[in-house]
């Protein structure tokens, strides 16, 4: 991904793109952390951040991107029925009339999966993909593989354990395609109806029958929030079954490396994905995830309309 | 670089040693009305300044603040289409607010590279006063910047291409080297 593209997905990203992104949000970390929390890269450009589900962390942190490179950034919310969506417009419609507005990049977080690929291909604006469907996350597979670097600083030969609804998760989609990129070993564990067969195949990663089976001497444990909102009746027999049997607890945790850290994408389900305790230990960089969310946002936004004005 | 480019040392590493010597009196015996913090550029700059930091403890025993600053989000040129950005990390460990920084960077010459240093400065304060002091000034000025200190004052022209090599930064002895007939592209 380079200036003038679109982020839509993890797939094709090549290596060297996925580690430039990462030095460069390096230096946007720091630039959060000081007093004045702005640099003038994206004056003047024009950046909507168009939400048609539900979403805190995200939005905010794409939001604070925008505002901590100078862009100018306009919010849509369009799960609250209080757009143009509620009186009937297309995806298209909406599309092409922000088009209209001149922004230079639409970041989209939409139900369909597909939506941000179906935009790229009729709008002039950049497009970056803010979680769509089954399908995606990028960003947030980026900001993982952030945190998990400024754990280990080498990511190839890494081992990661990915528990729970992969099924249903575009953050474990996009972590799988982008771990697989880089040379990372995943070995996956959640209840069948939720990590099916097939998925390894086409992901490369490995299936365990246990959740301890796949902490094993692991480096990164990630924990997936149960998708219970994307879910047909069925796939689980019922929230306590599933904390007792594939939760992730201390002493689970002491199956892992000395030096394993604990990730969850947010927001954790406390008692279910992820014992109470833990989620505050010491192993626990989830909070260092969120931070590391607004540093890669910054580096994706400047990546793509960075550099000289057209 | 074209094929018939030819380089030329213009100094050594004697040279450069003399005028970090006279670049370290100079700060030295600044007067200021705050105290002085050396803020290197990234990542000409850093070298230079880490130096300067060491002579000016070494010879006057006094310590100063060291600072470095990374103009990539503060260019107005941006990066080119097929490049990806280079950002660094700024690192501003005192408060400008309260002193006298010294701008260090190795070659001055369109002055964009201070402006932007300028710039990424003042987000972490109004300090006291700025000064410039370069190892290499070579002319050719698009903004109305001059260095208060220089190493070394160059004439050249918008082909030449002027390079500070620093045992710091991997080469094998101090020099600046001045190249002519080349594309000109300072790096």
């Amino acid at each position: 991904m380079i200036r003038g593209q679109h982020l839509l997905g993890m797939r094709g990203v090549p290596a060297d793109t996925i580690y430039g992104i990462l030095d460069t949000a390096r230096g946007f970390k720091e630039v959060s952390r000081r007093t004045i929390k702005k640099v003038p890269s994206l004056r003047g450009r024009t950046v909507l951040n168009v939400f048609y589900e539900a979403s805190t962390r995200t939005r905010v942190s794409f939001e604070l991107a925008g505002k901590r490179l100078s862009a100018d950034g306009v919010n849509i919310s369009a799960s609250g029925g209080s757009t143009s969506t509620s009186k009937g417009e297309s995806l298209l419609d909406m599309a092409q009339t922000l088009d209209a507005m001149q922004a230079d990049a639409v970041i989209i977080r939409h139900g369909q999966s597909g939506a941000p690929h179906y935009l790229a291909d009729r709008i002039g604006a950049r497009v970056i993909n803010a979680g769509d469907g089954q399908h995606e996350h990028p960003t947030q597979a980026l900001l993982d593989l952030m945190t998990i670097r400024e754990q280990f600083e080498k990511l190839e030969g890494l081992e990661v354990a990915l528990i729970g609804d992969i099924r249903h998760s575009r953050v474990a989609r996009s972590n799988l395609i982008a771990m697989k990129t880089l040379g990372m070993k995943v070995r996956v564990a959640g209840p069948a109806t939720l990590v099916p067969k097939e998925l390894c195949d086409v992901y490369g990663c490995e299936r365990c029958d246990t959740v301890e089976q796949a902490m094993e001497g692991a480096h990164v444990v990630m924990s997936l929030r149960l998708q219970r909102e994307r879910m047909v009746s069925g796939m689980l027999p019922s929230l306590r079954e599933y904390a007792v049997e594939y939760g992730i607890n201390s002493k689970l945790l002491e199956k892992t490396r000395h030096e394993a850290i604990l990730m969850h994408p947010g927001p954790v389900n406390r008692g279910v994905e992820l014992a109470a305790d833990i989620v505050d230990g010491s192993r626990s960089v989830i909070l260092n995830q969120v931070e590391n969310g607004v540093a890669v946002r910054c580096a994706v936004l400047y990546s793509i309309l960075g550099g000289e004005q057209p | 670089m074209k094929e018939n480019a030819m380089s030329q040392e213009m100094l050594n590493a004697e040279g450069i040693a003399r005028a970090l010597d006279e670049l370290t009196d100079a700060i030295h015996s600044a007067t200021t009305k705050a105290p002085v913090a050396i803020v290197g550029i990234r990542r000409g700059g850093e070298h230079l300044a880490r130096r300067l930091v060491s002579l000016i403890k070494e010879k006057y025993g006094q310590e100063l603040p060291l600072g470095f600053v990374d103009i990539a989000l503060y260019r107005d040129d941006g990066f080119g289409p097929s490049d990806f950005p280079k950002v660094g990390v700024t690192d501003i460990p005192f408060r400008p607010k309260e002193h006298t920084i010294v701008l260090v960077d190795d070659v001055l010459y369109t002055g964009r590279t201070v402006r932007s240093a300028l710039g990424a400065i003042l987000d972490y304060g109004r300090p006291c006063s700025v000064k410039l002091a370069v190892m290499v000034d070579r002319g050719l000025r698009e903004l109305p910047i001059q260095a208060d200190w220089v190493g070394l004052t160059l004439e050249t022209t918008l082909t030449d291409h002027v390079d500070v090599h620093l045992t710091e930064g991997g080469a094998e002895a101090d020099a600046v080297v001045m190249t002519t007939g080349g594309n000109g592209e300072e790096s």
